[in-house]
């Protein structure tokens, strides 16, 4: 049970980014030379600083290689949920957080490759508690080997 | 147990200290009024002939030589001997201006390096060590005076001059160093280095470290003794007192012993020029009473700290001067509050952050702004706005706590403030007033 649970835990990249033209074009250079593919990103932004955050096919790779260049990285533990891609889908995924009281931190969305389907990252305090509650509301996990 | 390299003298007793000081002062005052017109002009402007000078206690009537005068006298003019007894010249890096350049009899030498090797033994070395000194050599006093020290102790001792930190690392591990001699940025920019290599501070074979020539903080000591896992020992000096070693930390670590056998240390009000009781905060001044090339009488540091004379745990008996807490003339004046850079260094170091930091003093719209610029560390970063930001806030509060005024925090990609190989640039004041 244990082990299923640890599954459906998506490994996102967050990278500080500093407020420089040409940041973000080095990072996307960094991951294209190692071959590492982007599937989803968002990015935080403040006066002085930016957050990246990122959903790519090989984290630990891609943690590697930013960290050579000098970039300050780390992964987080994200839910990655499945919605139907139509006006109202992600109603049911958000209103059974909000009744169970978990703040969503943010979340960033993007449609997938299967037809009508949209995949949203979500970052919450405590991962284990909204799976359960998602789950028991009908809506479908994502496993890391279903998003990369 | 204590090691001393000359222990008659560092452990002499107070009235001892006292009568070589009034000897050697009324000896040197003579000196320079024969052999010095800038000197003989400087005492009969204040009627003083060598007369007037029994005793360290008549030293309060000489006047005071500041870095000024010794620009004046560029290049030979406070010359105290002929040009044939004097060998050397070192000269100071020019951080605040022209340069200055001070002369050296081979006696001068053999007494710096004495003192540098004072230094070294208080650090815990011997012959058995192997010093590195990554201190500049050349003009700059920092690489001769440690390298002389070392000599001296009898240690082997690898001259490297700074720079070129892969060499530096290498020569640590091939050779295993035990002593490294250095500045305390460049030290922790090794630190870091090595911290980076993989390689765990128990597998690097040093075991102290006699850091000085620029200002350092308590938190950065701690910081480099852990990445380099060694102790971290202060020194003290100034090239136109002689270089390094006019003043150098024991095992106490409360404070630097000055060598009061070559040079007299007091403390005076910056703004009045008046001497201070014992005990309090003010302007270091020192008057060198051994030298004979480059003698200088009261010459006006700039650097702040406090003296003490309470018996030191080690055994030795001359005064302790406190780790300079800033420069009456580095500091910075911002709204109206003096601001030491070093008083930031410490906030940033209490609250995580690494002690390399930048500062950018400007004036926008008639009121000066202070942005302190410090990287971001993989360990006090987090994935969402609310957590960078409380920390951002918590570093704005620890310097309004400590400087009394608001300042900026910016944070930066690692790395990208520059490190310094010499002495680090810390603040950049784009005011134009």
């Amino acid at each position: 049970m244990a082990e299923w649970v640890l599954r459906m835990v998506i490994k996102q990249l967050s990278v500080f980014v500093e407020n420089q033209p040409g940041r973000l074009a080095e990072i996307s250079e960094v991951l294209r030379q190692k071959e590492i593919n982007i599937r989803a990103l968002s990015i935080a932004d403040t006066t002085n600083f930016g957050i990246l955050r990122m959903i790519v096919n090989h984290p630990a790779r891609a943690e590697s290689a930013l960290r050579e260049q000098g970039f300050t990285v780390s992964q987080t533990d994200v839910i990655a949920v499945g919605v139907t891609d139509e006006p109202g889908g992600l109603v049911v995924a958000l209103k059974a957080l909000a009744d169970a009281h978990i703040t969503v931190e943010y979340m960033y969305a993007f449609v997938s490759k299967a037809e009508k389907t949209a995949y949203v990252v979500l970052r919450v305090e405590d991962n284990a508690v909204a799976e359960q509650v998602l789950r028991e509301h009908g809506v479908p996990i994502l496993s890391g080997e279903e998003i990369y | 147990m204590s090691n001393y390299y000359q222990p008659e003298i560092e452990c002499a007793s107070r009235e001892q200290i006292k009568a070589w000081q009034d000897e050697r002062l009324v000896e040197t005052v003579n000196h320079v009024y024969q052999n010095v017109p800038y000197y003989r002009q400087k005492m009969e402007e204040k009627k003083l002939t060598p007369a007037d000078i029994q005793s360290t206690d008549d030293l309060y009537k000489l006047p005071f030589l500041t870095k000024s005068d010794l620009r004046d006298a560029y290049p030979y003019g406070l010359l105290a001997v002929p040009l044939e007894d004097a060998v050397r010249i070192q000269s100071t890096s020019g951080t605040t201006g022209k340069r200055v350049v001070a002369f050296y009899t081979q006696a001068d030498i053999d007494l710096w390096e004495d003192c540098c090797a004072r230094a070294i033994v208080a650090a815990g070395g011997s012959k058995q060590d192997v010093v590195q000194v990554a201190y500049g050599y050349g003009l700059f006093t920092g690489g001769p005076g440690l390298n002389g020290g070392s000599h001296k102790v009898g240690c082997l001792t690898l001259p490297m001059s700074s720079g070129n930190t892969q060499r530096q690392i290498q020569f640590i591990q091939d050779l295993h160093a035990t002593i490294l001699c250095c500045t305390p940025s460049y030290a922790a920019f090794i630190g870091e280095t090595f911290a980076e290599m993989g390689v765990k501070p128990e597998e690097i074979s040093l075991k102290a470290g006699i850091f000085g020539a620029e200002a350092w903080s308590e938190e950065m000591r701690r910081d480099i003794e852990k990445k380099l896992g060694i102790r971290a020992y202060d020194i003290y000096g100034l090239t136109e007192i002689s270089g390094p070693g006019v003043s150098f930390e024991c095992e106490a670590q409360t404070g630097m012993h000055v060598n009061e056998d070559h040079f007299i240390a007091e403390i005076i009000n910056p703004e009045t020029g008046e001497v201070l009781p014992e005990g309090e905060k003010g302007e270091l001044v020192f008057t060198s009473i051994t030298k004979k090339a480059f003698p200088l009488l009261r010459y006006r540091t700039r650097d702040i700290c406090v003296l003490n004379r309470e018996p030191c745990p080690c055994g030795r008996t001359h005064v302790k001067m406190s780790k300079p807490m800033g420069r009456s003339d580095d500091m910075m004046i911002i709204r109206g509050v003096n601001v030491f850079p070093s008083q930031i260094e410490t906030v940033l170091l209490n609250h995580g952050y690494p002690a390399n930091y930048q500062i950018v003093v400007d004036r926008v719209k008639n009121t000066d702004t202070l942005d302190v610029q410090v990287e971001m560390t993989q360990e006090m970063f987090d994935d969402t706005v609310k957590g960078i930001s409380a920390r951002e806030k918590e570093l704005v509060e620890g310097l309004k706590a400590m400087l009394g005024l608001s300042a900026k925090v910016h944070l930066v990609s690692p790395k990208t403030i520059t490190r310094s190989e010499g002495k680090a640039v810390r603040v950049i004041d784009k005011r134009k007033i």
